[in-house]
């Protein structure tokens, strides 16, 4: 395969009880691209997401990483997040009784031992990054409210915040639109093909407008492996993907 | 963002209300105490100060652990009663030396070491059948290693468990458990007479300090009474810093969603074994001042309702406040000893009488219900009112 890819995943199947929900999965990005993923209920997109995050482990098959093409499969979760790989949950994650601040806060790149964050000082750097990652995701006024205060949408926002503030090379990000307003959605489709001039993003999404506004490149997955690849325009036209997914 | 600037007591005003009040009532106590004062505090009910303020102690380990990092460990009284038995082990085994000397002043021979060991051994193990002294009392003549051990064993064991715990990602009841299965399987250990620490006789005696025959136990408890209350004002100070740190928001993450933890990169596992280790030192640490308070230490302490009771004191104290676990077990603890030691008045009913002795129990255990139900917060709860801008 070619060397520029940054995440590699080669014929990947995982089974649970019997019911295959990834099957034979193959699947490439770039390390400044934008793509989105969409499919049914079952498809495999949040299972896809736990294979490579290291939350559940493949059968068989590959995930690589990097221009040094390092396996995913053995390591654990939080190896695989201090490597560069940032993901957000489909329903809104954050610390509910930690401020805005110390969300951000431990999200930001630093050393991640117990000792490291014992003897942690928030420096005027780390101050300024959190600020300005506040500032983008819209939540500038709300840093010293409780993250359990906010809205749903800019719950949704702070975890995004969060994955900003986590600086990662390749960004998961699970439903990110649900339940936010139409204004709100705009401003979330700005902040990730933003994010995506620099490095690779994935996103999962049911909403097909959200997914014509990201103006990228779409997989259709469907029981557990890929139906079709391209743009809206063209998958949307592909008399499989109407069949299992868009006509219903 | 002021976190930094400003010196610690007044960064955080109830740590400094917590240490102006300890320091209160320290100087107080030490006013009315025998030893000094005019004696309105009885040396007994100075004892149950002291012990009153281990408890404390290993009620603010309890919180860091539970109430802060969210792992409900009903074995840390193992580590207490350990801490214990380590610094019992110097206490008795340096004044039998001495009481073993004493006897034999008068021979016209001098011991050889032979002899002096057989003494010891034949007074300490006599009461189990045995003369030999086992080899885990090795170091017991070194007050110096003892104390080290007061910190290593409970330390090393926390370190065993949790690694094996965590790393198998057992959470919730399961590692509950887990803890008590560990409490009662030590308790069952020491109970045996060849565990080498006098199976159900226990450790005894350890109100007297060797080499201070002639201190009075008046003098020697205030003495354990002021370090029982900078051991705690300390721990206090420690656990409020690591609470306040980054470390502290990453453990209460921890306790609220420990995937999202995980996925922020942090090695989880490594976070609870800190915390699990760094409270089962302090627990031990509280062990080894309180049994000398208490004078015996005997297996029964390590059993599994002791580590339940000290949940039940940080529950009704209040979990993820410190002030809330100390003010729950000196509250419970205290009460506890009034009504089983007799002095609560029985409630005759006509056709029955309460006696405490008996329904302390339920009505701790009805208490107990009622504040997870109906006051989360517990105690230190209503203290959130002055609003002394600490989040817990």
């Amino acid at each position: 395969m070619s060397q520029r890819m940054l995440l590699e995943v080669q014929g990947i199947s995982v089974s649970f009880d019997g019911f295959k929900a990834i099957n034979n999965l193959s699947f490439n990005i770039g390390p400044a691209e934008l793509r989105a993923i969409i499919g049914p209920n079952g498809a495999g997109k949040t299972t896809f997401m736990d294979i490579v995050t290291g939350k559940t482990r493949a059968d068989s098959g590959d995930v690589t990483w990097g221009s040094k093409n390092v396996s995913l499969l053995k390591k654990s979760e939080h190896e695989i997040a201090s490597m560069g790989i940032g993901r957000k949950f489909q329903r809104p994650t954050v610390f509910e009784e930690q401020t805005v601040t110390d969300n951000l806060m431990m999200a930001l790149r630093n050393k991640r031992g117990p000792l490291d964050a014992l003897f942690y000082a928030f420096s005027n750097d780390d101050q300024e990054r959190v600020q300005e990652t506040a500032e983008e995701i819209g939540l500038k006024d709300h840093t010293d409210r409780l993250a359990g205060e906010l809205s749903h949408g800019q719950k949704q926002w702070l975890e995004i915040g969060m994955l900003l503030a986590q600086d990662p090379r390749l960004m998961l990000v699970d439903e990110p639109a649900a339940g936010m307003t139409g204004q709100e959605r705009d401003h979330t489709v700005k902040l990730l093909k933003k994010m995506a001039e620099t490095r690779a993003v994935i996103v999962v999404e049911h909403d097909m407008e959200f997914v014509r506004n990201l103006e990228c490149k779409v997989t259709v997955l469907h029981e557990g492996a890929i139906l079709d690849e391209g743009s809206l325009d063209h998958v949307i036209q592909n008399q499989e993907v109407i069949d299992v997914y868009l006509g219903r | 963002m002021d976190k930094t600037s400003k010196p610690f007591f007044l960064r955080y005003p109830s740590a400094m209300i917590f240490i102006l009040c300890l320091a209160g009532f320290t100087i107080a106590v030490t006013i009315f105490s025998e030893s000094v004062g005019n004696g309105i505090v009885s040396t007994s009910f100075l004892k149950t100060l002291g012990k009153t303020l281990c408890f404390c102690l290993v009620a603010i380990a309890m919180d860091l652990v539970w109430g802060y990092c969210g792992i409900l460990s009903l074995g840390h009284f193992a580590f207490f009663g350990l801490g214990g038995y380590m610094i019992g082990m110097w206490l008795m085994y340096a004044r039998t030396e001495l009481i073993v000397l004493k006897a034999s002043a008068g021979a016209a021979l001098p011991l050889t070491p032979q002899e002096l060991t057989d003494g010891i051994g034949t007074q300490i193990f006599g009461v189990v059948g045995g003369a030999k002294i086992p080899a885990i009392w090795a170091f017991a003549d070194s007050l110096t290693i003892q104390l080290i051990l007061v910190v290593l064993v409970p330390g090393v064991l926390a370190m065993v468990f949790g690694w094996l715990a965590f790393r198998s990602r057992v959470t919730g009841v399961y590692l509950s458990i887990l803890t008590q299965a560990m409490t009662l399987a030590l308790a069952l250990y020491l109970f045996q007479n060849d565990s080498g620490l006098r199976g159900n006789n226990g450790l005894s005696g350890l109100q007297n300090l060797p080499g201070l025959e002639d201190a009075a136990q008046a003098d020697i408890s205030l003495w354990f009474f002021w370090a029982s209350a900078l051991a705690l004002g300390l721990g206090y100070i420690v656990v409020k810093l690591i609470v306040e740190s980054k470390l502290g928001n990453i453990i209460r993450g921890i306790r609220d969603d420990e995937a999202r933890v995980r996925f922020l990169g942090y090695n989880v596992e490594a976070y609870k074994l800190f915390i699990f280790v760094l409270t089962a030192v302090i627990a031990a640490i509280a062990g080894a001042l309180y049994y000398p308070q208490a004078g015996i230490i005997n297996p029964a302490e390590l059993a599994p309702i002791a580590s339940i009771y000290l949940a039940v004191w940080v529950a009704i104290g209040g979990r993820g406040r410190i002030y809330g676990a100390v003010i729950g077990a000196a509250f419970v603890s205290l009460l506890s000893s009034w009504f089983t030691g007799g002095q609560a008045p029985d409630i005759p009913l006509g056709f029955y009488t309460i006696k405490w002795v008996d329904w302390w129990l339920v009505l701790l255990g009805a208490s107990f219900v009622l504040v997870t139900l109906y006051a989360p917060k517990g105690i230190g709860g209503l203290f959130d009112k002055f609003g002394w801008g600490e989040k817990p």
